[in-house]
């Protein structure tokens, strides 16, 4: 039997972000529960996030995304041969979304398929489509984390309502040329199935549950090891990093992790301040809104770390296009 | 050999002024974390967390809402140790 060959290495090529129209402020809710602007401040760092239209789907918010980032990249759609979609929030699981965002998008038969990882489904997926280039099974790989939170959470819950929003994130991964070198360092990826109960929802008439406090004192623990060995992995010290950028959960386990970390040149992603927890969507989402306020640049080097239900975790060095 | 309560103390502070920003010589045993010393449950978790590390003693979520001044921490973790 024949065995593909693939490139030596992958890198992303170019990064889009979408986000709803409509921006609801921590006043907002206040208005329908018992919270305020200080508390939400001081306990999760988010001062306003954005809520998708009732009429607006997790695979419009996708296709809003890829087509950015398949745009920043210079390819057309028939140079795309799959399409990954990281999302744990999708209005239906049949059919599912990756295939829709490709017809939509132009892209002509690729293969494509849904990531459930959660919130560390963006890292997932990119590590998927960085192996399916370097072993051949793919040319140029179409990624996008996309969530509609508001759809799965109760608006009368403050512990969840106050932290969860809509967007979504893309990036176009393609074969590393020799100039350029590889851009995506390997993957340190797991999962605790043991905390399952921690992040979950019940079925599906039920809505998203968190242990907050079980949930900050793992990521506040865990992830740093992890965190480290990903640039261990990429023959990196932290130290050398000029972006860190975690999943948006709460500014406070941001902040926990890079303390931790030790990356003093790093820029700290912060999105989570006006975009809230998006889920597989914020790293991606986060990376795209900060090349165009111009806060990395083209070769940063970038650590990306996302963790969530699962538990799941995973993280990656790259180097920005 | 187990540590003296201002042993812990000492400990306490230095971890409090790391975790929440709160100066070390303004934490003293008779002080309420959250109406003396503005520290949330989440800080709380992370001063817990800390503890672990430098007293060796692990502080369980479910037993940290009964800590409420820094006595309480302190003989938490007299205790814990001594039963270790």
């Amino acid at each position: 039997m024949r065995v593909s060959q693939g490139a030596p290495g992958a890198r992303i090529l170019a990064f889009g972000g979408y986000q709803p129209a409509r921006s609801v402020t921590n006043d907002e809710l206040a208005q329908t529960m018992d919270t305020n602007d200080e508390w939400i401040r001081s306990r999760v760092g988010i001062a306003s996030r954005r809520i998708a239209a009732p009429d607006e789907s997790v695979a419009d918010m996708a296709c809003a995304a890829g087509g950015k980032a398949l745009a920043g990249s210079g390819l057309s759609p028939s140079d795309i041969d799959l399409v990954i979609v990281a999302t744990c929030t999708p209005e239906t699981q049949i059919p599912n979304v990756a295939a829709t965002v490709a017809r939509r998008l132009g892209i002509i038969a690729p293969g494509a398929y849904d990531l459930n990882a959660a919130c560390a489904g963006f890292c997932y997926a990119l590590a998927s489509a960085s192996d399916a280039i370097r072993t051949g099974s793919a040319g140029h790989v179409l990624v996008i984390g996309a969530e509609k939170l508001s759809q799965w959470v109760d608006w009368t819950d403050r512990s969840t309502a106050i932290i969860f929003a809509d967007g979504a994130g893309a990036a176009v991964v393609g074969p590393a040329s020799e100039e350029t070198g590889p851009g995506i360092g390997p993957v340190v990826w797991g999962s605790a199935g043991d905390m399952a109960e921690r992040i979950y929802v019940k079925d599906r008439n039920s809505f998203i549950h968190q242990d907050g406090q079980a949930v900050f004192r793992w990521a506040t623990t865990a992830l740093h090891p992890v965190a480290k060995q990903a640039c261990a992995a990429a023959g990196m010290d932290p130290a050398e990093l000029t972006a860190f950028v975690p999943h948006q959960a709460n500014l406070r386990i941001i902040e926990a992790i890079a303390r931790k970390l030790g990356a003093p040149q790093a820029k700290v992603a912060d999105d989570i301040v006006t975009a809230g927890n998006t889920s597989s969507a914020s790293i991606p989402l986060a990376l795209s809104r900060m090349i165009e306020r111009d806060e990395v640049v083209s070769g940063d080097t970038a650590l990306l770390i996302g963790f969530g239900a699962g538990i799941c975790y995973a993280a990656q060095v790259v180097r920005l296009p | 050999m187990a540590m003296t309560d201002q042993e812990i103390l000492t400990g306490l502070g230095e971890i409090i002024d790391e975790v929440a920003g709160v100066p070390a010589e303004e934490v003293t045993p008779e002080k309420s974390f959250v109406d003396d010393l503005d520290i949330d449950s989440l800080s709380m978790v992370e001063i817990a967390v800390a503890a672990q590390d430098k007293f060796g003693v692990e502080i369980p979520d479910d037993q940290l809402k009964d800590l409420t001044t820094v006595q309480d921490v302190i003989e938490f973790v007299r205790k814990a140790e001594a039963s270790a």
